[in-house]
């Protein structure tokens, strides 16, 4: 069923949508779609392709470096969606009691969100190098260093974001129900697992999404940090693709294939990730 | 009961207290760092500048010099004013088109929309960067198409979830007045949107400003630089860093951003509400 107006509108569509769909098809489209088609050649400069089949993927998964990117990427993800989001929601519980300066606590938490990457990634730098130089020793000596030191720079910066998530989630939790379970004499933590947690279940899904996927995508906080070092033990996955394109003429195919693969990861785990935690939402 | 309480809450607000000073206390370092010599700061990041250490504006002077730092600020504004008006204009024109209109060309544009937001960066990078080149779109107005492109999803996606919750008896009535298509839509739907058109702008703004791989991959490096791109390039090839002009470009990267956020509070916490949304 259309409506009269929307066949009056249907006309207009060079303006409405032919901007965006032109600007779309320039900045995704076409580079989505030559990219995948990439992956299956060997290039040094996109007009010299030759096909090669699944050459490159085959070498991308030979790559140890590769596999150690993925490795490291994974075991960030895992740490810092963890951290993140129970940090933040204990932050954001204590937050929306009556606690003298909240509010500028919550400001506090979440200033560092709105500084860029590479910004971020300086910081750290000088703050923990200085911390380690007590044992002489810096971020670059051990990837164990850089590893930990990205998992504190990743905290330090979402954990304010999804406190604000958080906090909207909590402000809207009935308040009729909660006091119901008062009534009914549950203690502190029954009401926390039996009825906050489930009916927070949308903000949480919302808030691991973001941290899991931000997880994966990691890319200037990591360059500005150590740049992969030692010897690219402490580089992600972004991180690893992006140095296979431009660090090393030859494998710029390698490389796409990279890329397809790391599209296709996470593309999976952002749409397990999703079905796990929305399959445990209630409603009220 | 209640002096129990609020003495539970004076001690949270200590602990609160403490851990927000905690919170500060790397942007507070790299300012004491920023007027130190060079020399000091990797030796002893913790030491305040005194005598022999203090540097003055040295730090600031060369940081200045070295990165441009008045030039790229102010192409990294360019980009940034450019592409978030023109994804705030051209978005909500289309996604108000998909919602009214939604026959199957819309309903196939949507999701293609959808997918645009699961899909890294890195899987584009290359063939993007080349044919941003080929197509002369390597100036700072080309990244303004460029990511109008690349971000139209999320624009896309947050618009057609508004525009779906206004009642359409407003624009019908405005038609049988005989209001034009476009008419229709700057004067009744726009004042109607305009909560979540600042929302989507400090979202998109935060992105752009941040950003980084795009405009180092796109941008013609020799006239064009932003502020991250440029503080990257402080590290120069080898590692050799002056560590003086890196903390003095930081401070001056980071005040920026402060004020911005001490004057629009309460619209960037709306922003990332309106980011948080299911992908």
């Amino acid at each position: 069923m259309i409506s009269m107006a929307g066949k009056a509108i249907r006309r207009w569509w060079a303006l409405f949508v032919l901007p965006t769909f032109a600007a779309f098809i320039i900045g995704f489209v076409v580079p989505f779609i030559y990219g995948i088609y990439l992956s299956f050649c060997e290039f040094t400069t996109v007009t010299d392709a030759q096909f090669v089949g699944f050459k490159n993927y085959a070498k991308a998964l030979q790559d140890k470096t590769f596999l150690h990117a993925l490795l490291f990427s994974t075991l960030l993800t895992i740490v810092t969606t963890i951290i993140i989001n129970v940090v933040a929601f204990a932050i954001a519980y204590m937050l929306t009691k009556s606690i003298r300066g909240s509010n500028l606590f919550r400001s506090v938490f979440f200033m560092p969100n709105l500084i860029g990457g590479i910004i971020l990634g300086y910081i750290w730098m000088l703050l923990l190098n200085g911390v380690l130089a007590h044992w002489s020793k810096s971020l670059t000596f051990d990837q164990k260093y850089g590893f930990w030191g990205l998992v504190i720079l990743v905290c330090w910066q979402q954990i304010g974001y999804m406190m604000i998530i958080y906090i909207a989630g909590m402000q809207s939790l009935p308040t009729d129900v909660l006091e119901a379970a008062s009534v009914d004499g549950a203690n502190g933590r029954q009401t926390m697992f039996k009825i906050i947690i489930p009916l927070m279940m949308p903000s949480i899904t919302v808030c691991s999404f973001l941290t899991v996927t931000n997880g994966f995508k990691l890319f200037d906080q990591n360059l500005a940090l150590t740049n992969g070092a030692p010897s690219r033990m402490s580089e992600g996955l972004a991180l690893n693709i992006t140095n296979t394109f431009y660090g090393r003429v030859g494998f710029e195919g390698v490389g796409q294939a990279k890329a397809v693969l790391f599209f296709i990861l996470v593309a999976i785990v952002s749409l397990l990730q999703n079905k796990l935690t929305t399959s445990k939402e209630v409603e009220a | 009961m209640n002096g129990e309480k609020a003495k539970h809450s004076g001690l949270w607000t200590l602990f609160f207290s403490m851990i927000s000073i905690a919170w500060v206390f790397p942007i507070f370092l790299v300012i004491i760092n920023s007027f130190k010599q060079k020399a000091y700061i990797s030796d002893n990041a913790f030491s305040f500048p005194a005598g022999d250490t203090f540097a003055g504006w040295d730090n600031y002077v060369r940081g200045i010099e070295q990165t441009n730092f008045f030039a790229s600020f102010g192409w990294t504004v360019i980009v940034t004013v450019g592409s978030v008006l023109l994804i705030l204009l051209c978005t909500s024109m289309c996604a108000w088109w998909i919602v009214r209109v939604n026959n199957w060309a819309a309903k196939a544009l949507y999701i293609l929309f959808l997918f645009n937001m699961i899909v890294p960066f890195q899987m584009l990078m290359f063939t993007l960067s080349w044919l941003a080149d080929r197509l002369g779109l390597n100036t700072p107005w080309g990244l303004c198409i460029i990511y109008l492109g690349f971000g139209a999803g999320l624009a896309v996606f947050i618009f057609t979830g508004v525009v779906k919750g206004i009642p359409q008896s407003l624009e019908e009535s405005a038609m049988i007045d005989g209001a034009s298509v476009p008419r229709i839509f700057f004067q009744v739907v726009v004042p109607i949107m305009k909560p979540s058109i600042i929302s989507v702008a400090i979202l998109e703004a935060m992105w752009v400003w941040n950003d980084y791989l795009l405009p180092y991959l796109t941008l013609d490096l020799n006239k064009y630089k932003t502020i991250s791109v440029s503080i990257q390039y402080l590290k120069g090839g080898y590692g050799s860093v002056d560590m003086g002009a890196m903390m003095a470009c930081l401070v001056l990267a980071i005040i920026p951003i402060i004020l911005f956020y001490i004057l629009c509070q309460k619209y960037i916490v709306k922003g990332v509400m309106a980011g948080a949304v299911k992908g």
